[in-house]
Protein backbone atom coordinates (compact mmCIF):
# COMPACT_ATOMS: atom_id res chain seq x y z
CA UNK A 1 0.00 0.00 0.00
CA UNK A 2 1.37 3.61 -1.07
CA UNK A 3 1.14 6.22 1.00
CA UNK A 4 1.07 9.82 0.78
CA UNK A 5 1.45 12.31 3.54
CA UNK A 6 0.70 15.94 3.10
CA UNK A 7 2.67 17.78 5.64
CA UNK A 8 4.60 21.26 5.49
CA UNK A 9 6.32 21.16 8.72
CA UNK A 10 9.10 18.57 8.34
CA UNK A 11 9.13 17.29 12.05
CA UNK A 12 5.51 16.54 12.01
CA UNK A 13 6.16 14.52 8.93
CA UNK A 14 8.79 12.72 10.44
CA UNK A 15 6.32 11.54 13.64
CA UNK A 16 3.97 10.66 11.34
CA UNK A 17 6.40 8.25 9.27
CA UNK A 18 8.17 6.88 12.21
CA UNK A 19 4.55 5.83 13.29
CA UNK A 20 3.68 4.50 9.87
CA UNK A 21 7.04 2.61 9.25
CA UNK A 22 6.60 1.07 12.91
CA UNK A 23 3.45 -0.67 11.69
CA UNK A 24 5.14 -1.71 8.83
CA UNK A 25 3.86 0.35 5.89
CA UNK A 26 6.97 1.44 4.37
CA UNK A 27 5.64 2.98 1.27
CA UNK A 28 5.42 6.43 2.30
CA UNK A 29 6.04 9.51 0.69
CA UNK A 30 6.29 12.98 2.34
CA UNK A 31 4.86 16.12 -0.18
CA UNK A 32 6.04 18.77 2.06
CA UNK A 33 5.21 21.69 -0.98
CA UNK A 34 1.62 21.98 -1.42
CA UNK A 35 1.97 23.97 -5.16
CA UNK A 36 1.23 21.51 -7.69
CA UNK A 37 -0.21 19.27 -5.50
CA UNK A 38 -3.38 17.65 -7.39
CA UNK A 39 -0.84 16.97 -10.38
CA UNK A 40 2.16 14.96 -7.95
CA UNK A 41 -0.69 13.38 -5.90
CA UNK A 42 -1.96 12.22 -9.46
CA UNK A 43 1.75 11.19 -10.62
CA UNK A 44 2.02 9.25 -7.40
CA UNK A 45 -1.41 7.30 -7.51
CA UNK A 46 -1.18 6.34 -3.36
CA UNK A 47 -3.71 4.24 -2.25
CA UNK A 48 -4.29 6.43 1.13
CA UNK A 49 -3.70 10.18 1.54
CA UNK A 50 -3.10 11.76 4.71
CA UNK A 51 -3.54 15.22 5.43
CA UNK A 52 -4.33 17.54 8.59
CA UNK A 53 -7.59 18.51 8.83
CA UNK A 54 -6.53 22.32 9.34
CA UNK A 55 -4.68 22.44 6.19
CA UNK A 56 -6.37 24.30 3.35
CA UNK A 57 -5.02 22.33 0.49
CA UNK A 58 -7.34 20.12 1.40
CA UNK A 59 -9.56 21.45 -1.79
CA UNK A 60 -6.90 20.36 -3.94
CA UNK A 61 -7.59 16.66 -3.02
CA UNK A 62 -11.51 17.02 -3.97
CA UNK A 63 -10.01 17.26 -7.63
CA UNK A 64 -7.85 14.63 -7.05
CA UNK A 65 -10.39 12.22 -5.72
CA UNK A 66 -13.21 13.46 -8.42
CA UNK A 67 -10.49 12.69 -11.26
CA UNK A 68 -10.27 8.46 -9.95
CA UNK A 69 -13.12 6.87 -7.61
CA UNK A 70 -13.79 9.18 -4.96
CA UNK A 71 -14.72 6.02 -3.03
CA UNK A 72 -11.60 4.02 -3.76
CA UNK A 73 -8.98 6.53 -2.21
CA UNK A 74 -9.73 7.06 1.38
CA UNK A 75 -8.04 10.28 2.58
CA UNK A 76 -7.49 10.27 6.46
CA UNK A 77 -7.18 13.79 8.24
CA UNK A 78 -5.92 14.84 11.76
CA UNK A 79 -7.08 17.92 13.59
CA UNK A 80 -5.83 18.81 17.08
CA UNK A 81 -8.54 17.92 19.33
CA UNK A 82 -10.24 14.72 18.51
CA UNK A 83 -13.73 14.10 19.35
CA UNK A 84 -14.64 10.26 18.72
CA UNK A 85 -18.38 11.39 18.01
CA UNK A 86 -16.81 12.82 14.34
CA UNK A 87 -15.45 9.77 14.22
CA UNK A 88 -18.09 7.48 14.32
CA UNK A 89 -20.24 10.09 12.50
CA UNK A 90 -17.71 10.40 9.44
CA UNK A 91 -17.85 6.62 9.09
CA UNK A 92 -21.21 6.34 8.95
CA UNK A 93 -21.47 8.78 6.51
CA UNK A 94 -19.19 6.88 4.26
CA UNK A 95 -16.63 10.11 4.33
CA UNK A 96 -13.42 9.09 3.36
CA UNK A 97 -12.05 11.13 6.16
CA UNK A 98 -11.17 10.27 9.87
CA UNK A 99 -10.53 12.03 12.50
CA UNK A 100 -7.66 11.88 15.21
CA UNK A 101 -6.24 14.17 17.97
CA UNK A 102 -2.91 15.65 18.88
CA UNK A 103 0.06 13.72 16.46
CA UNK A 104 0.62 11.07 18.55
CA UNK A 105 1.85 8.01 17.19
CA UNK A 106 -0.81 6.08 19.46
CA UNK A 107 -3.42 7.87 18.00
CA UNK A 108 -2.40 7.67 14.66
CA UNK A 109 -2.45 3.70 14.66
CA UNK A 110 -6.12 2.91 15.28
CA UNK A 111 -7.16 5.94 12.22
CA UNK A 112 -5.00 4.72 9.74
CA UNK A 113 -6.30 0.70 10.61
CA UNK A 114 -9.72 2.28 10.30
CA UNK A 115 -8.87 4.22 7.52
CA UNK A 116 -7.12 1.36 5.39
CA UNK A 117 -9.52 -1.20 6.63
CA UNK A 118 -12.36 0.98 5.09
CA UNK A 119 -10.48 1.07 1.87
CA UNK A 120 -10.13 -2.43 1.71
CA UNK A 121 -14.00 -2.47 1.99
CA UNK A 122 -14.59 -0.12 -0.31
CA UNK A 123 -12.63 -1.43 -2.48
CA UNK A 124 -13.65 -5.42 -2.35
CA UNK A 125 -17.18 -3.58 -2.83
CA UNK A 126 -16.42 -1.73 -5.95
CA UNK A 127 -14.75 -4.74 -7.66
CA UNK A 128 -17.63 -6.90 -6.67
CA UNK A 129 -19.83 -4.07 -8.29
CA UNK A 130 -17.94 -4.33 -11.09
CA UNK A 131 -18.20 -8.04 -11.51
CA UNK A 132 -22.16 -7.78 -11.31
CA UNK A 133 -22.29 -5.25 -14.07
CA UNK A 134 -19.99 -7.05 -16.04
CA UNK A 135 -21.60 -10.68 -15.46
CA UNK A 136 -24.90 -8.78 -16.24
CA UNK A 137 -23.40 -7.06 -19.83
CA UNK A 138 -21.79 -10.61 -20.72
CA UNK A 139 -25.58 -12.23 -20.32
CA UNK A 140 -26.96 -10.31 -22.41
CA UNK A 141 -24.07 -10.60 -24.86
CA UNK A 142 -24.42 -14.53 -24.87
CA UNK A 143 -28.82 -13.94 -24.94
CA UNK A 144 -28.29 -11.77 -28.50
CA UNK A 145 -25.73 -14.72 -29.43
CA UNK A 146 -27.93 -17.54 -28.92
CA UNK A 147 -30.97 -15.70 -30.47
CA UNK A 148 -29.01 -15.05 -33.51
CA UNK A 149 -27.97 -19.26 -33.61
CA UNK A 150 -31.53 -19.54 -33.18
CA UNK A 151 -33.28 -17.99 -35.97
CA UNK A 152 -29.66 -18.89 -38.84
CA UNK A 153 -29.96 -22.63 -37.46
CA UNK A 154 -33.39 -23.29 -36.82
CA UNK A 155 -32.55 -24.80 -33.28
CA UNK A 156 -33.93 -24.15 -29.67
CA UNK A 157 -32.31 -22.22 -26.98
CA UNK A 158 -30.38 -25.28 -25.27
CA UNK A 159 -29.26 -26.52 -28.53
CA UNK A 160 -27.82 -22.94 -29.56
CA UNK A 161 -25.92 -22.61 -26.03
CA UNK A 162 -24.48 -26.31 -26.01
CA UNK A 163 -23.33 -25.32 -29.81
CA UNK A 164 -21.68 -21.72 -28.38
CA UNK A 165 -20.05 -23.46 -25.31
CA UNK A 166 -18.63 -26.56 -27.83
CA UNK A 167 -17.14 -23.76 -30.35
CA UNK A 168 -15.34 -22.19 -27.01
CA UNK A 169 -14.22 -25.33 -25.93
CA UNK A 170 -12.60 -26.58 -28.74
CA UNK A 171 -10.90 -23.00 -29.55
CA UNK A 172 -9.99 -22.57 -25.82
CA UNK A 173 -11.98 -19.66 -25.72
CA UNK A 174 -14.96 -18.18 -23.24
CA UNK A 175 -18.17 -18.35 -23.62
CA UNK A 176 -18.48 -14.72 -23.84
CA UNK A 177 -15.40 -14.15 -26.69
CA UNK A 178 -17.25 -16.26 -28.97
CA UNK A 179 -20.52 -14.29 -28.51
CA UNK A 180 -18.62 -11.02 -28.85
CA UNK A 181 -17.08 -12.17 -31.90
CA UNK A 182 -20.07 -13.48 -33.39
CA UNK A 183 -22.45 -10.23 -32.72
CA UNK A 184 -18.90 -8.35 -34.10
CA UNK A 185 -19.35 -10.34 -37.35
CA UNK A 186 -22.79 -10.30 -37.76
CA UNK A 187 -22.70 -6.57 -37.50
CA UNK A 188 -19.99 -6.42 -40.31
CA UNK A 189 -21.67 -8.68 -42.62
CA UNK A 190 -24.89 -6.49 -41.77
CA UNK B 1 -34.22 36.13 27.88
CA UNK B 2 -31.75 32.89 26.76
CA UNK B 3 -29.45 33.29 23.61
CA UNK B 4 -29.72 30.55 21.05
CA UNK B 5 -26.10 29.80 19.98
CA UNK B 6 -25.70 28.60 16.62
CA UNK B 7 -22.38 26.97 15.03
CA UNK B 8 -21.70 28.92 12.18
CA UNK B 9 -19.17 27.94 9.58
CA UNK B 10 -17.18 30.30 7.53
CA UNK B 11 -14.23 30.54 5.09
CA UNK B 12 -12.37 33.91 6.22
CA UNK B 13 -13.04 35.82 2.71
CA UNK B 14 -14.30 39.35 2.87
CA UNK B 15 -17.81 38.08 1.61
CA UNK B 16 -18.44 36.31 5.09
CA UNK B 17 -18.94 40.00 5.94
CA UNK B 18 -22.88 39.87 6.41
CA UNK B 19 -22.24 36.91 8.94
CA UNK B 20 -19.61 38.58 10.95
CA UNK B 21 -21.68 42.24 11.21
CA UNK B 22 -24.59 40.35 11.97
CA UNK B 23 -22.09 39.41 15.19
CA UNK B 24 -20.32 42.29 15.61
CA UNK B 25 -23.01 44.73 15.37
CA UNK B 26 -25.35 42.79 17.88
CA UNK B 27 -27.57 42.35 14.50
CA UNK B 28 -27.66 38.77 15.87
CA UNK B 29 -28.03 39.38 19.82
CA UNK B 30 -31.01 41.76 19.11
CA UNK B 31 -33.21 38.43 17.35
CA UNK B 32 -31.77 36.20 20.77
CA UNK B 33 -29.18 34.57 19.29
CA UNK B 34 -25.32 34.33 18.81
CA UNK B 35 -23.52 32.96 15.82
CA UNK B 36 -20.55 31.04 17.06
CA UNK B 37 -18.68 32.09 14.04
CA UNK B 38 -15.95 28.96 13.40
CA UNK B 39 -13.63 29.88 10.64
CA UNK B 40 -12.65 26.40 8.43
CA UNK B 41 -9.46 26.29 6.42
CA UNK B 42 -11.15 24.48 3.11
CA UNK B 43 -14.72 24.41 1.68
CA UNK B 44 -14.46 20.73 1.66
CA UNK B 45 -13.80 21.02 5.40
CA UNK B 46 -16.94 22.97 5.69
CA UNK B 47 -18.89 20.97 3.58
CA UNK B 48 -18.31 18.16 5.94
CA UNK B 49 -19.22 19.41 9.03
CA UNK B 50 -22.13 21.23 7.80
CA UNK B 51 -23.12 17.75 6.27
CA UNK B 52 -22.25 15.74 9.44
CA UNK B 53 -24.38 18.49 11.68
CA UNK B 54 -21.55 19.83 13.49
CA UNK B 55 -22.77 23.57 11.81
CA UNK B 56 -25.61 24.65 12.25
CA UNK B 57 -25.60 27.00 9.20
CA UNK B 58 -22.92 27.82 7.01
CA UNK B 59 -21.40 30.66 4.26
CA UNK B 60 -20.79 28.67 0.81
CA UNK B 61 -19.72 28.39 -2.52
CA UNK B 62 -23.18 28.84 -4.12
CA UNK B 63 -23.02 25.77 -6.67
CA UNK B 64 -22.44 23.57 -3.47
CA UNK B 65 -26.14 22.91 -1.88
CA UNK B 66 -26.69 21.77 -4.96
CA UNK B 67 -23.35 19.32 -5.82
CA UNK B 68 -24.15 18.66 -2.60
CA UNK B 69 -27.80 17.44 -2.71
CA UNK B 70 -26.72 15.95 -6.22
CA UNK B 71 -24.01 13.69 -4.29
CA UNK B 72 -21.27 15.05 -6.13
CA UNK B 73 -19.44 16.61 -3.19
CA UNK B 74 -18.60 14.31 -0.38
CA UNK B 75 -20.99 12.89 2.18
CA UNK B 76 -24.70 13.13 0.36
CA UNK B 77 -26.76 15.15 2.19
CA UNK B 78 -29.84 17.30 1.15
CA UNK B 79 -28.58 20.83 1.83
CA UNK B 80 -31.04 24.09 0.90
CA UNK B 81 -30.04 27.42 0.54
CA UNK B 82 -31.94 29.81 2.96
CA UNK B 83 -30.60 33.15 1.40
CA UNK B 84 -28.14 34.71 -1.09
CA UNK B 85 -25.14 36.00 1.13
CA UNK B 86 -23.73 37.64 -1.71
CA UNK B 87 -23.53 38.73 -5.54
CA UNK B 88 -20.32 38.97 -7.80
CA UNK B 89 -17.05 39.98 -6.13
CA UNK B 90 -14.39 37.47 -8.07
CA UNK B 91 -11.62 38.10 -10.69
CA UNK B 92 -10.50 36.44 -13.39
CA UNK B 93 -6.55 36.49 -13.66
CA UNK B 94 -3.64 35.27 -15.88
CA UNK B 95 0.29 34.92 -15.34
CA UNK B 96 2.33 37.30 -16.35
CA UNK B 97 4.04 35.10 -19.12
CA UNK B 98 0.39 34.10 -20.27
CA UNK B 99 -1.08 38.32 -20.51
CA UNK B 100 2.75 39.05 -22.69
CA UNK B 101 1.15 36.21 -24.89
CA UNK B 102 -2.20 37.38 -24.96
CA UNK B 103 -0.78 40.99 -25.50
CA UNK B 104 1.30 39.01 -28.65
CA UNK B 105 -2.41 38.29 -30.17
CA UNK B 106 -3.85 41.82 -29.89
CA UNK B 107 -5.02 41.81 -26.53
CA UNK B 108 -5.18 45.58 -25.26
CA UNK B 109 -5.68 45.14 -21.46
CA UNK B 110 -8.66 46.57 -20.09
CA UNK B 111 -10.79 44.67 -17.79
CA UNK B 112 -14.32 44.88 -19.09
CA UNK B 113 -14.64 43.14 -22.34
CA UNK B 114 -14.85 39.43 -22.40
CA UNK B 115 -15.57 38.92 -25.85
CA UNK B 116 -12.73 41.20 -26.71
CA UNK B 117 -10.56 39.45 -24.62
CA UNK B 118 -11.35 35.46 -25.13
CA UNK B 119 -9.92 34.88 -28.67
CA UNK B 120 -6.24 36.51 -27.41
CA UNK B 121 -6.50 34.28 -24.44
CA UNK B 122 -7.67 31.10 -25.99
CA UNK B 123 -4.40 31.77 -28.65
CA UNK B 124 -2.02 32.50 -26.33
CA UNK B 125 -0.76 29.27 -26.14
CA UNK B 126 -0.18 26.12 -27.83
CA UNK B 127 -1.66 23.58 -25.36
CA UNK B 128 -4.84 23.46 -22.70
CA UNK B 129 -4.63 25.87 -20.25
CA UNK B 130 -4.19 25.10 -16.54
CA UNK B 131 -7.12 26.81 -14.38
CA UNK B 132 -7.08 27.33 -11.04
CA UNK B 133 -10.30 27.52 -9.28
CA UNK B 134 -10.80 27.71 -5.20
CA UNK B 135 -13.47 24.56 -5.39
CA UNK B 136 -14.73 22.27 -8.02
CA UNK B 137 -18.17 23.32 -7.52
CA UNK B 138 -17.64 27.13 -7.48
CA UNK B 139 -19.23 30.07 -9.36
CA UNK B 140 -15.90 31.45 -10.55
CA UNK B 141 -15.56 27.49 -12.23
CA UNK B 142 -19.18 27.93 -13.44
CA UNK B 143 -18.36 31.78 -14.65
CA UNK B 144 -14.87 31.07 -16.14
CA UNK B 145 -16.18 27.91 -18.20
CA UNK B 146 -19.26 29.34 -19.30
CA UNK B 147 -17.22 32.07 -20.74
CA UNK B 148 -15.02 29.94 -22.39
CA UNK B 149 -17.75 27.65 -23.86
CA UNK B 150 -19.98 30.57 -25.40
CA UNK B 151 -16.67 32.01 -26.73
CA UNK B 152 -15.87 28.86 -28.99
CA UNK B 153 -13.63 28.19 -26.92
CA UNK B 154 -11.45 24.37 -26.39
CA UNK B 155 -13.18 22.73 -24.09
CA UNK B 156 -9.77 20.34 -22.72
CA UNK B 157 -8.82 22.92 -20.16
CA UNK B 158 -7.30 21.66 -17.35
CA UNK B 159 -9.39 22.75 -13.76
CA UNK B 160 -6.61 22.72 -10.76
CA UNK B 161 -8.48 23.33 -7.35
CA UNK B 162 -6.02 25.79 -5.54
CA UNK B 163 -6.81 27.22 -2.19
CA UNK B 164 -7.07 31.08 -2.53
CA UNK B 165 -4.30 32.28 -0.20
CA UNK B 166 -1.63 29.41 -2.60
CA UNK B 167 -3.13 31.25 -5.93
CA UNK B 168 -0.34 33.48 -6.28
CA UNK B 169 2.59 31.05 -5.32
CA UNK B 170 1.03 28.30 -7.69
CA UNK B 171 0.79 30.94 -10.93
CA UNK B 172 4.43 32.06 -10.02
CA UNK B 173 6.01 28.89 -9.74
CA UNK B 174 4.10 28.45 -13.76
CA UNK B 175 1.69 25.32 -12.43
CA UNK B 176 -1.58 27.92 -13.57
CA UNK B 177 -2.07 30.61 -16.68
CA UNK B 178 -5.04 31.81 -15.33
CA UNK B 179 -6.86 32.19 -12.14
CA UNK B 180 -9.98 32.73 -10.98
CA UNK B 181 -10.10 34.10 -7.33
CA UNK B 182 -12.16 35.99 -4.99
CA UNK B 183 -10.60 39.61 -3.49
CA UNK B 184 -7.95 39.93 -2.06
CA UNK B 185 -6.18 37.03 -3.29
CA UNK B 186 -6.66 38.29 -7.47
CA UNK B 187 -5.19 41.45 -5.88
CA UNK B 188 -2.41 39.78 -4.27
CA UNK B 189 -0.86 38.16 -7.00
CA UNK B 190 -0.82 41.68 -9.03
CA UNK B 191 0.95 42.89 -5.95
CA UNK B 192 3.31 40.24 -5.53
CA UNK B 193 4.45 41.21 -9.67
CA UNK B 194 3.21 37.38 -10.95
CA UNK B 195 0.17 37.71 -12.69
CA UNK B 196 -2.59 40.60 -14.45
CA UNK B 197 -5.99 40.67 -14.14
CA UNK B 198 -8.07 40.45 -17.32
CA UNK B 199 -11.87 40.31 -16.06
CA UNK B 200 -14.29 40.36 -13.19
CA UNK B 201 -16.78 37.91 -12.86
CA UNK B 202 -19.68 40.80 -12.55
CA UNK B 203 -18.52 41.33 -16.44
CA UNK B 204 -19.41 37.48 -17.03
CA UNK B 205 -22.79 37.64 -15.59
CA UNK B 206 -24.29 40.94 -13.71
CA UNK B 207 -25.90 39.27 -10.91
CA UNK B 208 -24.20 36.13 -10.18
CA UNK B 209 -25.07 34.46 -6.76
CA UNK B 210 -21.82 33.93 -5.16
CA UNK B 211 -21.98 33.19 -1.79
CA UNK B 212 -25.11 31.43 0.29
CA UNK B 213 -26.28 30.48 3.24
CA UNK B 214 -26.65 27.21 3.69
CA UNK B 215 -28.06 24.37 6.33
CA UNK B 216 -29.56 20.75 6.20
CA UNK B 217 -33.05 20.99 5.14
CA UNK B 218 -34.02 18.66 7.98
CA UNK B 219 -32.54 21.41 10.59
CA UNK B 220 -33.97 24.06 8.90
CA UNK B 221 -37.25 22.08 8.92
CA UNK B 222 -36.70 21.33 12.73
CA UNK B 223 -35.76 24.70 14.09
CA UNK B 224 -38.20 27.58 12.36
CA UNK B 225 -37.32 29.71 15.25
CA UNK B 226 -33.89 29.56 15.06
CA UNK B 227 -33.97 29.62 11.33
CA UNK B 228 -36.16 32.99 11.17
CA UNK B 229 -34.20 34.93 13.84
CA UNK B 230 -30.77 33.77 12.28
CA UNK B 231 -32.18 35.14 8.79
CA UNK B 232 -33.77 38.56 10.05
CA UNK B 233 -30.09 39.18 11.71
CA UNK B 234 -28.45 38.67 8.50
CA UNK B 235 -30.67 40.45 6.64
CA UNK B 236 -30.16 43.52 8.32
CA UNK B 237 -26.42 43.10 8.20
CA UNK B 238 -26.78 42.82 4.67
CA UNK B 239 -28.31 46.20 4.58
CA UNK B 240 -26.27 48.25 6.68
CA UNK B 241 -23.41 46.43 4.59
CA UNK B 242 -24.37 48.10 1.43
CA UNK B 243 -25.60 51.70 2.74
CA UNK B 244 -22.55 53.72 1.24
CA UNK B 245 -22.06 56.15 4.48
CA UNK B 246 -21.13 52.72 6.42
CA UNK B 247 -18.82 51.43 4.05
CA UNK B 248 -15.86 52.85 5.74
CA UNK B 249 -17.03 51.50 9.33
CA UNK B 250 -17.63 48.31 7.62
CA UNK B 251 -13.52 47.98 6.51
CA UNK B 252 -12.73 48.90 10.67
CA UNK B 253 -14.70 46.11 11.94
CA UNK B 254 -13.88 43.40 9.25
CA UNK B 255 -10.31 43.92 9.36
CA UNK B 256 -9.94 44.50 13.32
CA UNK B 257 -11.61 41.99 13.92
CA UNK B 258 -10.21 38.24 14.18
CA UNK B 259 -12.44 37.03 12.30
CA UNK B 260 -10.86 37.69 8.38
CA UNK B 261 -7.47 38.15 9.24
CA UNK B 262 -6.82 40.43 6.51
CA UNK B 263 -5.23 43.89 6.23
CA UNK B 264 -7.68 46.95 5.98
CA UNK B 265 -6.07 47.51 2.18
CA UNK B 266 -7.49 44.64 0.90
CA UNK B 267 -10.80 44.59 2.76
CA UNK B 268 -11.00 48.18 1.36
CA UNK B 269 -10.48 47.29 -2.61
CA UNK B 270 -12.91 44.93 -2.41
CA UNK B 271 -15.54 46.64 -0.56
CA UNK B 272 -14.91 49.52 -3.17
CA UNK B 273 -14.37 47.64 -6.06
CA UNK B 274 -11.21 49.22 -7.19
CA UNK B 275 -7.99 47.32 -7.98
CA UNK B 276 -4.84 47.47 -10.12
CA UNK B 277 -4.70 45.02 -12.82
CA UNK B 278 -1.40 44.97 -12.89
CA UNK B 279 1.26 45.68 -10.59
CA UNK B 280 1.73 49.76 -10.41
CA UNK B 281 -0.84 50.35 -13.11
CA UNK B 282 -3.50 52.92 -12.49
CA UNK B 283 -6.64 51.23 -9.81
CA UNK B 284 -9.97 50.45 -12.26
CA UNK B 285 -13.29 51.06 -10.66
CA UNK B 286 -15.75 47.93 -11.13
CA UNK B 287 -19.05 49.30 -10.08
CA UNK B 288 -21.30 46.30 -8.55
CA UNK B 289 -17.89 44.35 -8.11
CA UNK B 290 -19.34 42.95 -5.01
CA UNK B 291 -23.00 43.30 -3.56
CA UNK B 292 -24.48 42.46 -0.19
CA UNK B 293 -28.31 43.66 -0.11
CA UNK B 294 -29.53 45.79 -2.94
CA UNK B 295 -31.48 45.00 -5.60
CA UNK B 296 -32.95 42.05 -4.03
CA UNK B 297 -29.49 40.32 -3.78
CA UNK B 298 -30.53 38.09 -1.08
CA UNK B 299 -33.44 36.57 -2.72
CA UNK B 300 -32.83 33.00 -3.26
CA UNK B 301 -34.34 33.03 -7.17
CA UNK B 302 -35.44 29.33 -7.89
CA UNK B 303 -33.86 30.34 -11.73
CA UNK B 304 -30.67 31.57 -10.23
CA UNK B 305 -30.52 28.01 -8.67
CA UNK B 306 -31.43 26.26 -12.21
CA UNK B 307 -28.83 27.96 -14.42
CA UNK B 308 -26.30 26.62 -11.50
CA UNK B 309 -27.84 23.09 -12.10
CA UNK B 310 -27.20 23.79 -15.59
CA UNK B 311 -23.82 24.49 -15.30
CA UNK B 312 -23.18 21.67 -13.27
CA UNK B 313 -24.64 19.35 -15.69
CA UNK B 314 -22.33 20.73 -18.08
CA UNK B 315 -19.27 19.84 -16.16
CA UNK B 316 -20.24 16.42 -14.99
CA UNK B 317 -22.30 15.01 -17.67
CA UNK B 318 -24.93 14.19 -15.28
CA UNK B 319 -28.85 14.45 -16.61
CA UNK B 320 -29.49 17.83 -17.05
CA UNK B 321 -33.36 17.91 -16.12
CA UNK B 322 -32.31 16.57 -12.92
CA UNK B 323 -29.79 18.50 -11.76
CA UNK B 324 -31.93 21.35 -12.32
CA UNK B 325 -34.78 19.80 -10.68
CA UNK B 326 -32.63 19.09 -7.45
CA UNK B 327 -30.93 23.08 -7.74
CA UNK B 328 -34.20 24.37 -8.13
CA UNK B 329 -34.93 22.49 -5.01
CA UNK B 330 -32.16 23.57 -3.21
CA UNK B 331 -33.21 27.77 -3.18
CA UNK B 332 -36.00 28.07 -0.49
CA UNK B 333 -38.31 31.34 -1.26
CA UNK B 334 -40.64 29.72 0.47
CA UNK B 335 -38.84 30.10 4.03
CA UNK B 336 -37.67 33.65 2.85
CA UNK B 337 -41.09 35.05 2.02
CA UNK B 338 -42.16 33.34 5.57
CA UNK B 339 -39.52 35.02 8.00
CA UNK B 340 -38.54 37.95 5.98
CA UNK B 341 -41.78 39.38 5.05
CA UNK B 342 -43.05 40.23 8.52
CA UNK B 343 -39.47 42.41 8.58
CA UNK B 344 -40.69 44.46 5.85
CA UNK B 345 -38.18 43.49 3.63
CA UNK B 346 -39.60 44.17 -0.30
CA UNK B 347 -40.01 40.98 -2.09
CA UNK B 348 -40.77 40.63 -5.91
CA UNK B 349 -43.65 39.21 -6.87
CA UNK B 350 -42.87 35.92 -8.68
CA UNK B 351 -39.77 33.54 -7.45
CA UNK B 352 -37.91 32.61 -10.70
CA UNK B 353 -37.33 35.25 -13.58
CA UNK B 354 -36.02 35.13 -16.98
CA UNK B 355 -32.29 35.16 -15.90
CA UNK B 356 -30.40 37.96 -17.98
CA UNK B 357 -33.31 39.32 -19.43
CA UNK B 358 -32.47 43.07 -17.83
CA UNK B 359 -29.55 44.86 -19.40
CA UNK B 360 -30.23 47.70 -17.28
CA UNK B 361 -31.56 48.53 -13.87
CA UNK B 362 -35.62 47.94 -14.25
CA UNK B 363 -38.70 48.57 -12.07
CA UNK B 364 -40.62 45.52 -11.38
CA UNK B 365 -43.96 44.42 -9.23
CA UNK B 366 -43.11 43.88 -5.33
CA UNK B 367 -45.12 43.38 -2.83
CA UNK B 368 -44.33 46.98 -1.47
CA UNK B 369 -45.34 48.23 -4.97
CA UNK B 370 -41.91 48.16 -7.08
CA UNK B 371 -38.59 47.12 -6.68
CA UNK B 372 -35.65 47.97 -8.51
CA UNK B 373 -33.62 44.61 -9.96
CA UNK B 374 -30.88 44.04 -12.88
CA UNK B 375 -28.50 44.44 -14.32
CA UNK B 376 -28.51 40.67 -14.69
CA UNK B 377 -27.46 40.33 -18.14
CA UNK B 378 -24.57 37.81 -19.45
CA UNK B 379 -21.63 38.63 -21.46
CA UNK B 380 -23.49 37.18 -24.60
CA UNK B 381 -26.92 38.27 -24.35
CA UNK B 382 -27.97 34.93 -23.70
CA UNK B 383 -31.15 34.53 -21.65
CA UNK B 384 -32.25 31.69 -19.05
CA UNK B 385 -36.08 30.93 -18.74
CA UNK B 386 -36.55 28.07 -16.52
CA UNK B 387 -40.48 27.94 -15.94
CA UNK B 388 -42.03 24.90 -17.44
CA UNK B 389 -43.87 25.24 -20.69
CA UNK B 390 -47.29 24.53 -20.02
Amino acid sequence: MKIAVVEPDPERAREIIDALTEDGWEDVVVLGDVIGLARKLSALNPDLVLIDLANPSRDALEQVSAASDAQSRPVAMFVDHSDDEMTQAAVTAGLSAYVVGELQPERIRPVLKTAIARFQMMNQMRLELEAAKQALVDRKTVDRAKGMIMRARGIGEEEAYALLRKTAMSQNRKVIDVAQALLTASDLLS
Amino acid sequence: MSTTLLNCGYVPLVDSAPLIVAQELRFAADEGIELNLLPQPSWAALRDLLALGHLNVAHMLSPMPTAMSLGLSGPPAQVDALMVLSANGTVIGVSSMMADAMRAKGWHGGFTDPEATAPPMLEALNRPLRVGVPFPFSMHRLLFEYWIRHSGGAPDMQIITTPPPLMADAVSSGELDVFCVGEPWGSVAVSAGVGELILPGVAIWAQAPEKVLAARRVWIDDNATSVSCLMRAVSRAARWLDQPENRVLAIEILARSAHLNLPVSAVEHALAGRFATRAGGPPVHVPDFVRFFDRATNFPWRSQAAWIGEQISHLTGIDRSHAIEVAQGTMRPDSYRMHLGPLGVDMPGASAKVEGALAHSTAVASTKGQMILGPDAFFDGKTYDFTPVK
